[in-house]
């Protein structure tokens, strides 16, 4: 069934569309880097100017690029607008008396949303770029030392998908906004309204006492892994907390969308 | 037309309750509007029923009850013997719907719709899912515009669609609110034809629809609603039976003849030269013979059985305005 829900997603424009353009985002960066110069010395991003020296840092590049907003956003779209599309359509109503089961649909609705958020990461056409433009060779960590190619790869992959992990707490957020209402741009807004509210209190230090627990908290963690010696805390808390986002929200999806009146 | 749709007899969980649905005390409120009162459907198995009642009266309401949409405030429904929403897994499959209107998804094509919506339940039945789409296709004759984006079909096209989604499988009840909405003059005669068959193979058919002369045309069995009430339920014959014959005359002097009706103490009704009355203890014998007297010109004069519409006026009031 949620080979059927994928190939749905996929097949519509706005997610092929938004797939292109977090693509776009790496081999822009790469291209503009290769011909307007890079930045020597380093007052961008820090991973900015590696990718004058190793193009497999185009991939991180293009990340931390795109992780303050462009993957928020793309995932509050796609999240949004699991169960309020579906009712702003009028399909749910001919998928529940299919009957698709409403909690086997929200299941496949998740499990989409997952492989959503990691295929934005993924992110491949910035490593093919990043590969064609750039002398490819041994990777300088955060530390200061070089790794061989093979396991610097690895490692960039890895932290491509932790990133990509990051994303599930702020996916399960959308979800269960999308369980409470039928139009999809509300959902899709309202998903974004909170992750600016999220940014806004990990902003002041007032809110100190709640840092630990919002959603943004240890999204660097990945940085970590290009360490010389990878440090694992950050990442385990991260994924800890993405968890827990996962778990409360998606209990109140599922209790608010398994009794909840199909009007549309 | 080969049978892969049509023989709900053969499907291996074929239930045999005698009432296709059942619903007892069925109520639901919106806010403090009670829009489902207290509801007693009973729709025999086999049956073709029709499920009449003005604008607002309840009866999509009740539809998205019967299939589990909505959570009712009190009551039970059954459906095929089997308790909603309780055995929903089992008696939905056996049902194909159509409520309120289609609804697709605009980006994909007609076909690639029905795969996904029979893709989305329990039991896939994956190997003959594409022989059953294109008999759907043809059946309600989409056959050709079945590669076309449903954002691209026309108000009847996407209402053909819907159809076919509520035909994919073998079923054992039809539940169809208001399924020719839309339609060209071919179309609501293929469906009536369509309905005609699917009855005759056994198929229970809940139609729900404005078009009475259809439904007069279709139907064994009739429910009417009016503000969340059942008003009348029952066979067609013994509904119209229960009320009483009307009296019909045409004539060129419209008024002068409305004037002797009147005197004579019936209650009229006029369209362009066409006066209607239901005649109740006046015998019509005196009233044609004022009428002559009077000097009226008559055209036409008879007593008949009341018409569907007749009926349905009387059982649900002449008012135009929605009840709430
Ligand atoms: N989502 C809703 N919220 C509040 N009230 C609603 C809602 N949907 C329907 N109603 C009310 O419920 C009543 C019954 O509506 P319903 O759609 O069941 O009527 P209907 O008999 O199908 O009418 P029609 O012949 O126009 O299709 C109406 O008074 C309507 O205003
Ligand atoms: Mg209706």
């Amino acid at each position: 069934m949620w080979r059927n829900e994928l190939s749905t997603l996929f097949r519509r424009r706005r997610t092929q569309a938004i797939l292109l353009t977090l693509m776009l985002v790496p081999i822009a960066i790469t291209l503009v880097v290769r011909f307007a110069g890079g930045p020597e010395g380093g007052d961008g991003p820090s991973f900015l100017s590696q990718v004058t020296n190793n193009g497999v840092f185009a991939v991180l590049a293009g990340l931390t690029v795109t992780l303050p907003f462009f993957l928020p956003m793309a995932v509050a779209v796609v999240a949004g607008d699991t169960i309020s599309g579906e009712a702003g359509l009028g399909t749910l109503r001919y998928l529940l008396t299919r009957p698709a089961g409403r909690g086997r649909l929200l299941a496949s609705k998740g499990a989409t949303v997952v492989v959503f958020c990691l295929a934005a990461t993924a992110a491949v056409a910035g490593l093919v770029a990043g590969v064609i433009l750039f002398p490819v060779g041994r990777i300088t960590t955060l530390s200061g030392d070089s790794l061989p190619l093979v396991s610097g790869m690895l490692r960039i992959s890895l932290a491509a998908f932790l990133i990509g992990v990051s994303l599930l707490g702020l996916a399960a957020i959308g979800v269960f906004i999308s369980t409470i209402t039928d139009v999809p741009v509300g959902a899709m807004a309202g998903t974004l309204a909170v992750f600016i509210l999220i940014g806004v209190l990990d902003a002041l230090p007032q809110t100190a006492a709640i840092h630990p627990w919002l959603l943004t908290n240890h999204w660097l963690s990945y940085s970590d892994l290009l360490r010389t010696h990878i440090q694992w805390g950050g990442v385990v808390r991260n994924i800890g907390l993405q968890g827990v986002y996962v778990l409360v929200f998606g209990a109140a999806a599922w209790a608010r969308f398994t009794s909840k009146d199909i009007l549309a | 037309m080969t049978t892969l749709l049509t023989r709900p007899s053969e499907s291996p969980t074929a239930t045999g309750a005698d009432q296709a649905i059942e619903t007892s005390g069925l109520t639901k409120f919106f806010g403090k509007q009670k829009v489902v009162d207290e509801l007693a459907l009973s729709v025999p198995t086999g049956s073709v029923f029709g499920f009449l009642g003005p604008n607002g009266s309840g009866k999509t309401t009740t539809i998205r009850m019967l299939l589990g949409l909505l959570t009712p405030d009190a009551g039970d429904v059954r459906l095929l013997g089997q308790p909603i929403p309780a055995a929903s897994d089992e008696a939905l499959p056996l049902i194909g719907a159509l409520i309120d209107g289609p609804a697709c998804y605009p980006w994909l094509s007609g076909r690639q719709n029905l795969w996904r919506f029979d893709a989305s339940g329990p039991d896939s039945q994956r190997s003959t899912r594409k022989a059953r789409i294109e008999e759907a296709l043809g059946r309600v004759g989409l056959t050709a515009a079945g590669d076309k984006r449903f954002k691209a079909y026309s108000l009847g096209m996407r209402q053909r669609l819907g159809l076919a989604n509520a035909l994919l499988r073998p079923r054992q009840l039809l539940i169809l609110d208001e399924p020719t909405n839309g339609m060209d003059p071919q179309g609501t005669r293929e469906i009536r034809h369509l309905i005609r068959e699917l009855a005759a193979d056994g198929t229970t058919v809940f139609l729900s629809s404005h078009l009475l002369a259809e439904i007069e045309q279709v139907c064994t069995h009739l429910a009417v609603m009016s503000a969340g009430r059942l008003v009348a339920q029952g066979s067609l014959n013994e509904l119209q039976a229960a009320t009483s014959p009307v009296l019909r005359v045409d004539t060129d002097d419209v008024q002068a003849a409305e004037a002797i009706l009147f005197a004579s103490g019936l209650k009229t009704t006029t369209e362009a030269s066409q006066i209607t009355a239901v005649i109740g203890d006046v015998r019509p014998e005196d009233v044609c013979r004022r009428l002559v007297e009077g000097g009226v010109g008559v055209r036409r004069f008879v007593v008949e059985r009341p018409s569907l519409e007749d009926t349905f006026v009387a059982l649900t009031g002449e008012g135009f305005d929605v009840a709430q």
